[in-house]
Parts: C-alpha cells; sequence; structure tokens
C-alpha cells in the first residue's frame, strides 16, 4: 500500500507496455463446420508512459488502440506480454491484486451517452470510486462529490440530476469527474471529445489540461484526430493494424514524420488555410486496411504502401530510430520517408486524382 | 403542468416519471381501479359473508335449492345465487379471490425473483455459467406443465403452496431468458466497462449497474405473468389439483358448474366473469405500464428540460 501514494518523478516511466499481444478468438459457420480464427487485435507492442506527459495514441478505427487502452485498464486480459505500472506487473494480478492499481488508474470513455448509467443519478455515479474504495460515506461523500463537480465545472446543485438531464458536453465532465474522484496517476482518455460536438471539444480539452497541471496526471489519449493530438499531446504513437508504426515527440512527429503511414495520415488532416492547403501534399491510399483476421505477413502496411519493395512482404520491420533521427523518434519502417521526398509523386496517377 | 419551484436540484427520475404517465393514461387509471376492486372483495371477503349472513361453507339445502335440488339463481337473498350445494356464489367468489390473487402474486413474485437473478447471472458471468443456466431454462421451458403438475400432486397431494411452487417453478425461466438477454446487451456498455475500471465486484456490477436497467423490462412482464398465473391457480384447482374442497376458487367453482352451465348460468357466469375480468385488468395495465416505461420516451429530456427552465 505505501508503494501506491509513491508516484514515478516526472519523466521516469509510469506505465511500460512490454510486447504486449491481444487476439480475439472467434468462432464462424454451424456447428460442423465451425473453424477458430483469431483477430489480432494488438500484435507485439512496446511502449511507455511517462510520468507527467501526454502520449497519444492515433490511428484509424480498428486500428487496436482502443483495445490496447483496455489491456492498460486491465479490461482485457492480455495475450500475451506485460503491463507493468509504476514497477508491478499488472497483466496477471486478480481482481484483489488490482484494487490498489485501479485507484491509481481511471478512464474516460468515448460514449458520453453510454458511459453513465441511465438509471442512476450523477452524484451517486461520481461518488462510486469513494464507495467502492471504501473512502468516503454519507455527508463526507457528498461534500466531496460536490467539489469535483466545481472542479470540472458543473453546477453542486445538480447533484441528484439524472444523466439524461446533461447535455453530451456535461456528461463528459460528468465521466472526467468520476475519473479524477481517486487523484489517480494516470488516466487513460478514450476519444474522449469524438462523440462531441466541435463546439464544444475545445472546452473539454481545456478542462482535461487545466486538470492535468493542477492534479499533476499522466494522459494516455486515445484518438483518431491529428489537430486534437497535436494540440494536448507530448508524444505520438502511430497504430496501424494492432502495430505501432512510429513514435516521437508530437513536433517531431508532424514536421518530421518518417512511416508512410503517418506521412499519409497527416496529409489527411485538414488544413485551415485554403492557400496551405492547395499547396500540401495530398497521400490517398488505395484499398481498405486488411482483415486484422489474417494481417499481412512482413510490414503490415505494405500491400497499401507507395514504397513498397520485395523485402516490406517479408520482414517485419521493428520500431527503432531511423538514422539521423532524435533517440526518442522511433519508426518502424525498413525505408523511412526522409523529409524533402514526397509520396504523393511516387504514387504516379493516384495522387494525381 | 403546475409550476414546480425551479429552485429544486432533484429532478425526476425515469420511475416518477413513467408513474406520471401511468397517472394520466385513462386506460391504467380503469385497470388499476378494477383490480383495487378485486383486492377489496378479497380482504372485505369476511364482511361481505357476515351481511349477507352466509358463510363460503354453508349449505342451504332448503332454500338455496329449488325443490327438485336445482341451484336458485340471482334474488335478494343470494345477490349471485346458489350453488348445486345451495351455497352463496358471491360470498364463494369473493373468498375465492383470496386464492387466486395470493397464489397469483405469491407465484409470480418467487418466479420474478429467481429469473431476474438467474438471468442477470448468465448474462453477466457468460461462458460456462451462462451454457449452463440456459440449458436449464431451456429444459424447464420444454417441460409439460400438466403432466408434471398431475404428477407431483399425485405423489405430495394438493395444496396452496403446491400450486405456488409449481406455478412459480413453470414461469421463471421464461423471466430469466428475457433478463438474460438484457444482461447480455448491457454488460457491453460503457457504464459497465467504467464500473470495472473502478474495481467495482461482480455482485456490484450485477446489482447496482445491470439491475436498475432490467427492473423496467421485469416489472413490464410480471404485470402479464400475474394473470397467467392465476389462470393457471384455477387450471389447477379445475382440475383438483390446488386448493382441497370446500374452500373455494375460481377454478373448482367452475369445475362444480361443469354440470350444470344450462340450468344455472350464473353459477358458470360469475365465477367465470371474475377470472377474466381480473386477468384483463392486469394485462391492460401491463400494457400501459409499457408504454410508461418506453424505452424512446426514456431518452427524451424535454421534461426535465422544461423543469430546469
Amino acid at each position: 500500500m505505501t508503494a501506491s501514494h509513491v508516484s514515478a518523478r516526472s519523466g521516469e516511466p509510469l506505465v511500460s507496455l512490454e510486447h504486449v499481444v491481444k487476439e480475439f478468438p472467434v468462432k464462424r459457420g454451424s456447428v460442423f463446420t465451425r473453424t477458430r480464427e483469431r483477430v489480432h487485435a494488438v500484435t507485439d507492442v512496446s511502449l511507455e508512459v511517462r510520468s507527467g506527459e501526454t502520449l497519444a495514441l492515433v490511428g484509424e478505427t480498428g486500428c487496436g488502440k482502443s483495445t490496447l487502452a483496455r489491456c492498460v485498464m486491465r479490461l482485457h486480459d492480455l495475450t500475451s506480454g506485460r503491463v507493468v505500472f509504476d514497477g508491478h506487473d499488472i497483466s496477471t494480478a486478480s481482481h484483489a491484486e488490482l484494487q490498489p492499481f485501479r485507484r491509481r488508474m481511471q478512464m474516460v470513455f468515448q460514449d458520453p451517452y453510454g458511459s453513465l448509467n441511465p438509471r442512476r443519478r450523477v452524484g451517486s455515479i461520481i461518488g462510486d470510486p469513494f464507495e467502492i474504495h471504501g473512502l468516503a460515506s454519507g455527508a463526507e461523500r457528498v461534500t466531496r462529490v460536490q467539489e469535483l463537480m466545481q472542479l470540472v465545472g458543473l453546477n453542486p446543485e445538480h447533484y441528484n440530476r439524472f444523466p439524461g438531464d446533461f447535455s453530451g458536453g456535461q456528461r463528459q465532465r460528468v465521466g472526467i469527474a468520476r475519473a479524477i474522484a481517486l487523484r489517480p496517476d494516470l488516466i487513460v482518455c478514450d476519444e474522449p471529445v469524438s462523440a462531441l460536438d466541435v463546439s464544444i471539444r475545445a472546452q473539454i480539452l481545456n478542462l482535461l489540461t487545466e486538470l492535468q497541471r493542477e492534479l499533476g496526471l499522466t494522459y494516455l489519449f486515445i484518438s483518431h484526430d491529428l489537430s486534437v493530438v497535436r494540440h494536448v499531446s507530448n508524444r505520438v504513437a502511430v497504430m496501424y493494424l494492432g502495430t505501432a508504426v512510429e513514435l516521437a515527440a508530437v513536433d517531431d512527429l508532424y514536421e518530421h514524420a518518417r512511416h508512410p503511414y503517418t506521412r499519409a495520415l497527416l496529409s489527411a488532416m485538414p488544413v485551415p488555410d485554403p492557400d496551405r492547403s492547395a499547396a500540401r501534399e495530398e497521400i490517398i491510399l488505395s484499398g481498405d486496411p486488411p482483415s486484422p483476421l489474417d494481417p499481412p505477413a512482413g510490414c503490415r502496411f505494405h500491400p497499401r504502401c507507395p514504397r513498397v519493395r520485395a523485402r516490406c512482404s517479408l520482414e517485419r520491420p521493428a520500431l527503432a530510430a531511423a538514422p539521423g533521427d532524435a533517440a526518442d523518434h522511433l519508426s518502424a519502417c525498413h525505408f523511412p520517408v526522409a523529409d524533402h521526398e514526397t509520396l504523393a509523386t511516387t504514387i504516379a496517377g493516384q495522387g494525381a486524382a | 403542468m403546475k409550476p414546480a419551484a425551479n429552485t429544486t436540484v432533484r429532478s425526476r427520475g425515469p420511475w416518477e416519471l413513467a408513474f406520471e404517465r401511468l397517472r394520466h393514461d385513462p386506460a391504467a387509471i380503469a385497470a388499476s381501479a378494477t383490480l383495487v376492486g378485486v383486492l377489496l372483495l378479497a380482504m372485505l371477503a369476511p364482511v361481505i359473508a357476515s351481511l349477507v349472513g352466509h358463510g363460503p361453507d354453508d349449505q342451504f339445502l332448503d332454500v338455496g335449492l329449488s325443490p327438485s335440488g336445482i341451484p336458485i339463481g340471482p334474488n335478494r337473498v343470494f345477490l349471485l345465487g346458489t350453488d348445486s350445494l345451495g351455497r352463496d356464489v358471491l360470498v364463494r367468489i369473493a373468498y375465492g379471490t383470496r386464492v387466486s390473487l395470493l397464489v397469483g402474486v405469491l407465484a409470480s413474485a418467487l418466479a420474478v425473483l429467481v429469473g431476474t437473478v438467474v438471468g442477470i447471472a448468465a448474462g453477466w458471468y457468460g461462458g460456462f455459467v451462462d451454457r449452463a443456466l440456459s440449458r436449464l431454462m431451456d429444459v424447464v421451458l420444454s417441460l409439460p406443465f400438466l403432466v408434471f403438475a398431475l404428477a407431483l400432486v399425485a405423489v405430495v397431494g394438493p395444496s396452496l403452496t403446491i400450486s405456488v411452487t409449481v406455478i412459480a417453478f413453470f414461469t421463471w425461466a421464461s423471466v430469466g431468458r428475457i433478463v438474460r438477454a438484457q444482461a447480455l446487451s448491457i454488460r457491453e456498455l460503457e457504464y459497465v466497462q467504467a464500473a470495472r475500471t473502478l474495481g467495482a465486484s461482480h455482485t456490484r456490477i450485477m446489482f447496482v449497474e445491470i439491475l436498475p436497467n432490467v427492473t423496467a423490462s421485469v416489472i413490464v412482464y410480471t404485470t402479464l405473468l400475474i394473470p397467467g398465473a392465476i389462470t393457471a391457480e384455477a387450471t389447477l384447482s379445475f382440475l383438483g389439483l390446488s386448493v382441497v374442497p370446500p374452500t373455494p376458487s375460481w377454478g373448482n367453482m367452475l369445475a362444480d358448474a361443469m354440470a350444470y352451465y344450462k340450468v344455472a348460468w350464473w353459477f358458470v357466469f360469475f365465477p367465470g366473469a371474475a377470472l377474466l375480468i381480473t386477468t384483463i385488468a392486469f394485462n391492460v395495465l401491463g400494457d400501459s405500464v409499457r408504454d410508461a416505461l418506453d424505452p424512446r420516451r426514456d431518452q427524451a429530456t424535454p421534461i426535465s428540460r422544461e423543469d430546469a427552465a
């Protein structure tokens, strides 16, 4: 228990993912022709979240970023690999062994309508962490819940309302209040603003940023919105089809992306300035991401990669610093893209369309 | 709508809103009034008996039967006529109401209790627990009700307890299936995931997170279950498998009346009407409750917004 009150120092790894693999078995066909297949949701991902930082996980829908976050929260059991939280391997911990860590890591969910029980009053929902961990009861719990409501910008008088009485943005504030109730070290934000109106997003993002500063929180921030990620994060990990393809400090990644997939993602980011928008590189990837039931051999991106060569389909590239890059700029590509290169010209015919 | 004090910070919950809708539904009011009447009839049975001066088992072989031994029709002394043994049909119906309501409510309550717990456990735990409990429910639902009841009564003898047990045993599985299906979809929702990340126990998730969200459909189903149980009790009584004569029940009155329906319509009509009115009232109430708890209306928030304004 003593360990649970000692936070990792700023910059030290708070959570380390070591070769995390998560596969889901699926059954197909009738009883007689049943085949067992596996969805390779996350394949051999290693990265660490440093204390006090915001690490963003980006990638398109189905790339495994949410699955990875749920593995960290132990909502899923890992197929293999380890999750180390502040020096303790929690990947095989039992329900009871996990309890002290549950207090130190919390999650903010994507859907503000689905993440709050519609039949319970918000005061009781926000008070859950205190009740479950037996930390405060009665009038004290009410006081602490109302303090939390104030902290996240909700009217404490709305203690006895139901989630249905609130707007999406307010509900997300309720979810955030519940997550910070026990003053955790880590908060996993699973697309916390993607279900909200654009006009509300900035408010919630600013709230998250303020809370991080006030409470010294560490965020694992999942998003598919690169503009949001640039705004909130310190480092960014790009995922494609269950693997991490690039990991770098945020500015480094946006300015010097090495992986062709990262370049394609960045080129899809809307630019508010029409002059710059017209001038910039535009990469249009052909086809859909392959099925995670049967991922391609070698580099997972090779069937869609504009720079694909023979080696790419044979050998899986490791996540490592490309020559000339900073030590913490890792990319998983045999043929990393240099700064001056443009990919648009490489895919003649398609880029022009 | 009266202008609620706008300083109030306690918003009305889904239940209060549903109750409010129910209060403005004429069908629900009519059905509830009917059921209150039926309840009063059951509670006041001894009063009725003392008012008319006839006990439920008193036989009036002289004034209650015609000289040829045929039951006599409704008159000032016997308001709903007499039965084949010269007993007062009104008083016997009133006492029979007690049996019907008791068995109907007790059996349904037992079935709902067991069905809800089993259904939530199957839906939440999934895997082996789910497969075992689901197969158990399949087996129960495939057993023939009457054959099983006949066999059981042949062994242990007819009684009220047996009726309640048998009816509950044959209905809990249908509750269980409904609850399981709902629990199965609720367990995937994010608020259940949130409870897990907070470290909530299985019991807490099942009863604090899932139970309140299946309650609405369980309540609706219960109001539809009760008339079924009442009818089942009447069936068992009709076959002589429930309460022991001379204790009156609607079912055994109908059985006694079978031989007389051509000459004494009141003997079969009134117990049958009591059964019919009660079951219809429960069914209508059940429909109204379902409408009041309609999930599509649940999602709508305008009523609360009005309060907030």
